[in-house]
Order: structure tokens, then sequence, then C-alpha cells
């Protein structure tokens, strides 16, 4: 699996170049290792970032590691997956979600775009 | 079914919705009769017990196991002996005749021979307003999941059962503090779950009372409580309120087509996992409000698979 992986793992370093000022829509996946339901999150990450590749990107950020951006929006649940456009949080997800609810949402972020 | 097309839609032995301890379970022993079973994993796949912490009671494990990690034991055996995995969510049935017709996702047609219901139970919410406008915000049906996120502060928990006693006794390892809010003066929880949280000193019980309010502009701040004795109302402060006041069972997308009693539960005869319909079996929290253990949904799930299986022999198929 680590071979090839399309989305990428933001930190709070790297969050304001990689997130904000992305030119693409971001869909931001905050988990932790300890988290069950994050597991469920996991692999649609991966399928979504290769179907999106090019028009949005999929980010991982792990909420242990990165205590400051999770807290900066107000994470108080895992996972939670922040829609980001813009620079600014356009769409919330709280808990798990089935594929087509994060894809569907994902489509309609990448039409506003173009 | 209006826009979905079956004329080639796939055709299945056993269709298996859900993927928890029924689930998998069924999965196991239909694989291992060779009728390569196919399993929509649901929205929660792994079911109830990805949100627990350790499982004590599920025997084999003497010193108990965590309850992700035996689910991917449970995926891992099931899919050993030939089981199709998929994720999906079963959005629309049509049980009229086998093959019976099922949508996956809204679009995806399945014709299955025979049908095991596997779909489980989901979290009870309070129903009031202000707890979905806060859910994710302090407002939380999974300690598990967020309990780290309530370090130093003070938290409560609704319920009095032993998955209520679970996540207060979890939380004790973040918050300072743990109320757990009851409605009644005593607990329904098993004796040594009420043991270890009556022992640990940051829990502290609020009895005869309801949670009837939940108030914060945009992160949980306190608790509107009322006493079911005297009627009174008061006010906790608390930054996290966690729900554990009992299950609704998923079964909503079969209600055309199953009997049900009056909570959702499924209904199957005497002894049998058999529905009202002739080839649709169901197993696990779906249909059993009484004992809803780990060890019974596997236990159901198997019975499950071996009266589809023998459904099939005897119509040859």
């Amino acid at each position: 699996m680590a071979e090839d992986v399309k989305y990428i793992t933001v930190t709070d370093d790297t969050f304001e170049a990689e997130v904000l000022q992305s030119d693409q829509p971001v869909l931001v996946d905050f988990w932790a290792a300890w988290c069950g339901p994050c597991r469920i999150i996991a692999p649609l990450i991966i399928e979504l970032a290769e179907e999106f590749e090019g028009r949005a990107k999929l980010a991982k950020l792990d909420v242990d590691q990165n205590p400051t951006v999770a807290m900066n929006f107000g994470v108080r649940s895992i996972p939670t997956l922040l829609f980001f456009k813009d620079g600014r949080v356009v769409d919330q997800l709280i808990g798990a979600a089935p594929k087509k609810t994060l894809s569907e949402k994902l489509e309609s972020l990448v039409a506003q775009t173009v | 079914m209006a826009d979905v097309d079956f004329t080639s839609a796939e055709r299945r032995n056993v269709v298996i919705i859900g993927s928890g301890p029924a689930g998998l379970t069924a999965a196991l022993y239909a694989a291992r009769a060779n009728l390569e079973p196919l399993v929509f994993q649901g929205p929660e796949p792994g079911g109830q017990l990805i949100t627990t912490t350790d499982v004590e009671n599920y025997p084999g494990f003497p010193e108990g196991i965590m309850g992700p990690e035996m689910m991917i034991k449970f995926e891992e055996q099931a899919v050993r002996f030939g089981t199709d995995l998929r994720y999906g969510v079963v959005t629309e049935v049509d049980f009229s005749e086998s093959p019976f017709k099922l949508v996956i996702d809204e679009n995806t047609p399945i014709l299955a021979d025979t049908v095991i219901i596997s779909t489980g139970a989901a979290a009870r919410y309070l129903g009031i307003e202000n707890e979905k406008r806060l859910l994710g915000h302090g407002v939380s049906a999974c300690a598990t999941c967020d309990g780290a996120f309530f370090r130093d502060q003070e938290v409560a928990v609704v319920g009095g059962g032993d998955t209520a006693m679970e996540e207060a006794l979890f939380l004790t390892r973040f918050a300072s503090k743990v109320y757990v809010i009851h409605r009644r003066s005593e607990l329904r929880a098993s004796k040594i779950m009420q043991d270890r949280a009556q022992k640990e000193e940051k829990i502290e019980f609020v009895w005869n009372s309801t949670v009837e309010d939940v108030l914060g502009e945009k992160e949980v701040e306190s608790i509107q409580l009322k006493n079911t004795q005297t009627g009174e109302r008061s006010t906790l402060s608390v930054q996290g309120l966690f729900l554990a006041i009992g299950h609704t069972p998923n079964t909503s997308v079969f209600k055309d087509w199953l009997d049900m009693d009056d909570l959702g539960y499924i209904i199957t005869q005497a002894d049998r996992t058999q529905s009202n319909i002739d080839g649709v079996f169901v197993s696990g929290d779906a249909q059993d409000h009484v004992y809803r253990q780990a060890v019974t949904a596997a236990g159901t799930g198997c019975m499950a698979a071996i009266d589809a299986e023998r459904w099939l022999a005897e119509r040859g198929s």
C-alpha cells in the first residue's frame, strides 16, 4: 500500500501551504491510530485520491501528531472530514460516511472550481 | 427500483448485508459451504465493535481483545474461505420473489437467491435540535473515538447500561470528571461494570435525571437536566456529552417487506433465522433486542448461513 499512494500527508507545518493555499479543492481526513471508525475511511481516501487525481487533493492529518490544526478547526470528534476550497472550510462530515457521499461532495466542489 | 436495470445484474447464491459479528460469521459458514457469499459492509464496516475498546466477554480471548482488532480477525477468517467483501450500502430491496433484488448505493443492481440481513443496530440519540447541531463539537456517541479531545475537561455520559459504564470508565483516562446521568435510581449495567464504575473516583452519578437540552454556541458548554422525581431543572457545566442510551435497529430499508416489532426489530420464526419471507434470513442485533452480544450475534449469523444453505439445497440450486 505504501507504494504510489496518491493522497498527501499534512502536518501542522505544511497545512497552510498544502491545504489553505491549494488551487484545487482539498478533502482533509482528521484521524488517529486509536480510532476504529477511522479505519473505515482510510481505504476510501486512497481510492478517492486516485479517482480525483489532478482535480482535487486528498489529505490526511494525524490529530495526535498535529494538535494545532485540529484545535484551530474545532475538531473534537474523529474521523472528521473537512472540505476546503480557496482556503476556507466549505463542507464537513463527522463520523464514517459512505464513499458515494464523499465523492459527490468532491465532485460538486470540483465542478465549482472549473 | 424505478431506474435501476436488473437485466444483466450479477446474481449470487447468498448476499449478506452487514459486516459485524453476525454478518461475518454468516459469511464464514456460507463460504465454507462453497456458496461464495457476497458481503456488503454497510455504512459502518465491522459494526458496533469498531467503536469499543476491550472486549472481555468473547470466549477464546482470555486476556481480552480490542474491538477493532477482533473485527479484523473476523474479516480475515471470512475472506480466507472465499468471502467476497465489498464496500456498499443496500439502499433498496424487492423481496417479492427469489432471486431477490437489491440496489447498492442507489445505483448497482444485485440479484440474490437468498439474503442474510445482519445490519445490526446504531446508537440512539436524544433527538433534540441542539444535539444534532453540536454533534462532533462536544456531542458524541463514541468515547473511544473522541475521548482524547476532552483531556482535563468535564464530561457527561447519559445512560445506565454496560455501554454507559464502559464509556464513562474509558473517559476517566482523559477527563478530569465524568458525570453519569441516568433517568432511574439504579443501573441496568452488569454487576462487574457497575462495581468498576462506582469505584472510580472521577465518576459521579446523577440519578433520576434526563437531559433536556445541550447548550453552547459552537461547542458544548453545558447541559440542562430535569429531575424525573421532582421535575426540578438544573444546569450542569460540561464540555462533552456522550450518549449511551441504547440502540435502534438498522432495518428501515426492509420495512415494506418484513414483519417487525414496534421498535423495528425484525421478527423471525421461533428458533430459526427465517423472516416472514421465504429465503430471507436475519441474524444479529437486527432481530435481537434481548441479548445483543457479539457472541450471540455470531451464533445467529452461523444459524442464518446454515438455514440459507439448507434452503438452497432443498431447491437444488
